[in-house]
C-alpha cells in the first residue's frame, strides 16, 4: 500500500539515498559472568520462588509431579526428557497430542500442564520455550497450573548468555517465550492478582 | 474562557479520590522503579542506558534501512509486511482481511499504536467484534474510555466501579472482590480466545536481524491473542524497530524495570512468521502493519527526533509532578506525561493544544528516569518556542511581545530599574485574579514585598 511513500518520506527526512550502506550500529552488549553450577541452581530456586512460583531441585522429578498431581487431570509436552523421566507414564497424564484442535481442546480442560524448558535463565528465574514438534505453545498458557522440569545443565546465567547462545531465536523457531512467574495483573488499585489469562500456579523442577 | 485542557486538569485537582487514586498508583511504581535500577540491583544501570540511546540513535538515523530488513527477514519466515501512513488504511486492510477469511470476531491485547488510531472503533463500525483481553484495556472498552496510563490503564479506577461496570455490561451481580472480578474477565474473555478469527497485537519491539515482534507482558492475554486465532496481526509503529535479537539483552533487562520494577515482564515473546512445519500450535498468517501515522514528521529535525526512542515504559508519568496532580485524561491525546507533551504537538501540530509544552515545571525528572536518555525537558523548550513562533506568525502575541521588550529595555538600564522597584514597591502586588497577570496569581502566593532594595541595603551598608 503505502510502502514507497512511507519509505521515501523517511529517506527524505533523514536525507538518505535509497539502499545507501549504513555504518555498523554500536557492538551489542553481552557480558556473560562466570558463575557455579551450584549458585545458577540456588539463584534460580530462589528467583521463581521470589515471583510466588514454587521452586524444587530433585534428582526424582517423577515422584514430585505425581505428588503435584494427586488425582487432578495433566497434559505433558512431547518433550523427550519428559518421557525419559517417566512423567509420560503417570496416572491421570495424556502425552504425544501432535494436532492443533485436539491439543487445544485438552490443553481448555485439563488442570496442569506439564513441559520442560530449552533453557532457564539463573538471575530472573525465567524458563525459556521454544515452540517445536516437542514444545505446543498452549501447554504453558492454557491450564490453570503449569509444571516446568528442567535438567540443571540448562539453566544459564541469564539474558546475555541466552543471546550469546542464541543470536537469532528466529532460527530455531516461529516462537520464543520467557516465562517469569506465574501470570498476574494489578490493573484494579494495583492489587496483585495471580492467573489472569495464563497459569496461577507455576512450579519448576530442577532435575 | 478554560481550554479542555485546563477544565480537565482542574476538574482532576478538585477530585480528592482521583488525586489519592493517582498519587498512590504512581508513587507505588516509581518507588518499585528505583529499587529495580538501584545500584546493587543494576549495577551498570547507566551503561545499559546509554547502550540503549546509541543503538536507538543509530536506527532512527537510519530507519529507512532497518525497516528494509525487518521486512525482508519477517517475508523470508512466510509472514507479510504492510506499511499503513495512517489509522484509515491500518482499518481497510484489516476489514479486508477479515471480508476475504470470513473472519467476524478479533481479541485484542494491549496497544497503544491501536489506540492512536481508534482501531476498535473503526473496526466495531463495519461490523466486527473486537475485544481488548487485557484486564484494564477490557475495564475500559466496557466504559468507553481512553487509557489514563500507559502502563497501568485502569489506574483511575476503584473497584466499586468496576463492579458497577461488569454488573452493567455483562449482567452479573454485583461483585467488589478483585480476584473474583478478574476471575470473572479471565472466564468471559477465555471463551473469546478460544472462538477468536484473528488476533491483533502491538509490539515493544520489531527485531530486524530476525524479522521478529517482541511482545512484553505480565496476563498471558498477548500469548493467548498471538497465539490461538489462525490470524496474527502486530500494529506497531516504524520506530519500534531495533537491529539485533542481541540488542534485546539490553531493552529487556531496562523495560520491565523502568515500568514496574519487575526484573523481567511475566511473559516476553518472541515471534517470527506463521508456525513452521512440525510445530503443533500458532497463527498460520503473520502480518506486520507498520504504521507511520505522523512519525515521520518528527524525523527532519536532529534533535526532536529522539523523541521517537520512547519504548512506552511509563517512568516518566509516575514521576512527573504535573502527570501526578492532573492525571491522564487532562491530555488532549492517547499519550500522557512528559511524553505525552512532546509527542502529541509533533505527531498532531502545536495548534492542537499549545498549552501541552508549558505544562512543566522543567524540573528534569522525566528527562532522568527515561531508560534511553531522551532529553525530555529539552524538546519541551523547542516545543515552547515553536509555539511561539506559530503565535508571533499570527500575530498572536503582540501584547507580550512588547511586555517582554520592556523588560528587557528596563532590565538592561539601572537607573529605569531602580525607578521601577521603587514604584512597585510603594504599589505592591496586584491583587486579585484579574487582568493579565490573573491566571498566574490565582496559583500562586507572592512573598511580602521588602521595604528597601538590595541597592538600598547595600549603599547603607
Amino acid at each position: 500500500m503505502s510502502r514507497d511513500y512511507i519509505l521515501h518520506r523517511i529517506r527524505t527526512a533523514l536525507g538518505r539515498g535509497a539502499g545507501q550502506a549504513v555504518a555498523d550500529p554500536p557492538p551489542a552488549r553481552i557480558r556473560v559472568p562466570q558463575v557455579s553450577m551450584e549458585l545458577r541452581v540456588a539463584s534460580m530456586l530462589e528467583r521463581v520462588r521470589a515471583l510466588a512460583g514454587e521452586a524444587v531441585a530433585s534428582s526424582d522429578p517423577c515422584a514430585v509431579v505425581a505428588n503435584l498431581i494427586a488425582g487432578k487431570t495433566a497434559l505433558a509436552s512431547n518433550a523427550p526428557y519428559l518421557a525419559e523421566c517417566g512423567i509420560c507414564g503417570l496416572p491421570g497424564v495424556r502425552s504425544g497430542i501432535t494436532g492443533r484442535e485436539e491439543l487445544r481442546e485438552i490443553c481448555a480442560t485439563v488442570d496442569i500442564g506439564i513441559t520442560s524448558a530449552d533453557y532457564a535463565l539463573a538471575d530472573t528465574g525465567t524458563l525459556v520455550l521454544l515452540s517445536s514438534p516437542r514444545e505446543a505453545r498452549m501447554i504453558s498458557l492454557l491450564p490453570p497450573a503449569h509444571i516446568a522440569v528442567v535438567p540443571r545443565e540448562r539453566i544459564l546465567t541469564g539474558l546475555d548468555e541466552l543471546f550469546a547462545l542464541l543470536p537469532n531465536p528466529a532460527e530455531a523457531s516461529s516462537s520464543m517465550v520467557l516465562i517469569t512467574g506465574p501470570s498476574r495483573t494489578a490493573d484494579i488499585e494495583q492489587i496483585l492478582v495471580r492467573g489472569v489469562h495464563g497459569p496461577g500456579q507455576l512450579t519448576v523442577i530442577v532435575v | 474562557m478554560p481550554t479542555e485542557f485546563g477544565q480537565k486538569s482542574h476538574d482532576t485537582l478538585v477530585d480528592a479520590k482521583l488525586q489519592l487514586a493517582i498519587y498512590t498508583a504512581t508513587g507505588r511504581l516509581k518507588e518499585k522503579r528505583i529499587e529495580a535500577v538501584s545500584n546493587d540491583a543494576l549495577p551498570d544501570y547507566q551503561e545499559l542506558r546509554t547502550q540503549a540511546n546509541d543503538i536507538k540513535k543509530h536506527t532512527i538515523d537510519n530507519l529507512d534501512h532497518y525497516l528494509e530488513e525487518f521486512e525482508r527477514n519477517v517475508t523470508a519466515h512466510g509472514g507479510k509486511v504492510v506499511y499503513c501512513k495512517d489509522g484509515t488504511e491500518v482499518s481497510d486492510f484489516v476489514l479486508a482481511l477479515a471480508k476475504e477469511r470470513a473472519a467476524h470476531l478479533i481479541v485484542k491485547s494491549k496497544s497503544m499504536t491501536t489506540e492512536e488510531v481508534d482501531l476498535n472503533e473503526r473496526l466495531e463500525h463495519h461490523g466486527l467484534e473486537s475485544v481488548e483481553t487485557d484486564l484494564g484495556e477490557y475495564i475500559l472498552q466496557l466504559a468507553h474510555e481512553r487509557p489514563y496510563h500507559i502502563v497501568a490503564p485502569a489506574l483511575h479506577m476503584t473497584r466499586f466501579q468496576v463492579a458497577d461496570l461488569f454488573e452493567r455490561c455483562l449482567h452479573v451481580p454485583q461483585e467488589t472482590v478483585i480476584e473474583k472480578q478478574t476471575a470473572l474477565a479471565r472466564s468471559v474473555l477465555r471463551q473469546k480466545f478460544l472462538a477468536a478469527d484473528i488476533g491483533i497485537s502491538g509490539a515493544n519491539f520489531l527485531v530486524a536481524d530476525s524479522g521478529a515482534v517482541v511482545i512484553v507482558e505480565n496476563e498471558g492475554n498477548a500469548r493467548l491473542t498471538t497465539s490461538a486465532p489462525k490470524i496474527h496481526i502486530t500494529v506497531a509503529g516504524i520506530e519500534k524497530v531495533i537491529p539485533r535479537a542481541q540488542d534485546l539483552a539490553t531493552f529487556l533487562k531496562l523495560l520491565a524495570r523502568s515500568a514496574t520494577g519487575q526484573l523481567l515482564s511475566v511473559y516476553t515473546s518472541f515471534l517470527s512468521g506463521p508456525r513452521r512445519a512440525g510445530e503443533i500450535d500458532g497463527p498460520d498468517e503473520f502480518y506486520v502493519v507498520l504504521l507511520d501515522n505522523g512519525r515521520t514528521r518528527l524525523l527532519p529535525d536532529k534533535s526532536k527526533r529522539q523523541s521517537l526512542y520512547c519504548i512506552r515504559c511509563g517512568a516518566c508519568l509516575n514521576t512527573c509532578p504535573v502527570y501526578r496532580k492532573i492525571g491522564g485524561h487532562s491530555f488532549p491525546w492517547v499519550y500522557s506525561g512528559p511524553i505525552g507533551a512532546i509527542l502529541t504537538p509533533q505527531f498532531m501540530g502545536v495548534q492542537h493544544e499549545p498549552a501541552l509544552p508549558f505544562a512543566s515545571s522543567l524540573c528534569g525528572a522525566c528527562g532522568e528516569v527515561c531508560p534511553v536518555k531522551i532529553d525530555i525537558p529539552k524538546i519541551l523548550l523547542e516545543l515552547r518556542s515553536d509555539v511561539k513562533k506559530a503565535d508571533a506568525r499570527e500575530h498572536k502575541n503582540r501584547l507580550e511581545k512588547l511586555g517582554f521588550r520592556a523588560f528587557a529595555w528596563m532590565m538592561t538600564h539601572p537607573r529605569i530599574f531602580e525607578m521601577a522597584g521603587r514604584i512597585g514597591r510603594s504599589m505592591g502586588w496586584p491583587s486579585g485574579n484579574k487582568g493579565p497577570m490573573g491566571a498566574w496569581l490565582s496559583e500562586r502566593d507572592l512573598p511580602p514585598l521588602p521595604a528597601h532594595s538590595f541597592r538600598d541595603l547595600w549603599r547603607r551598608r
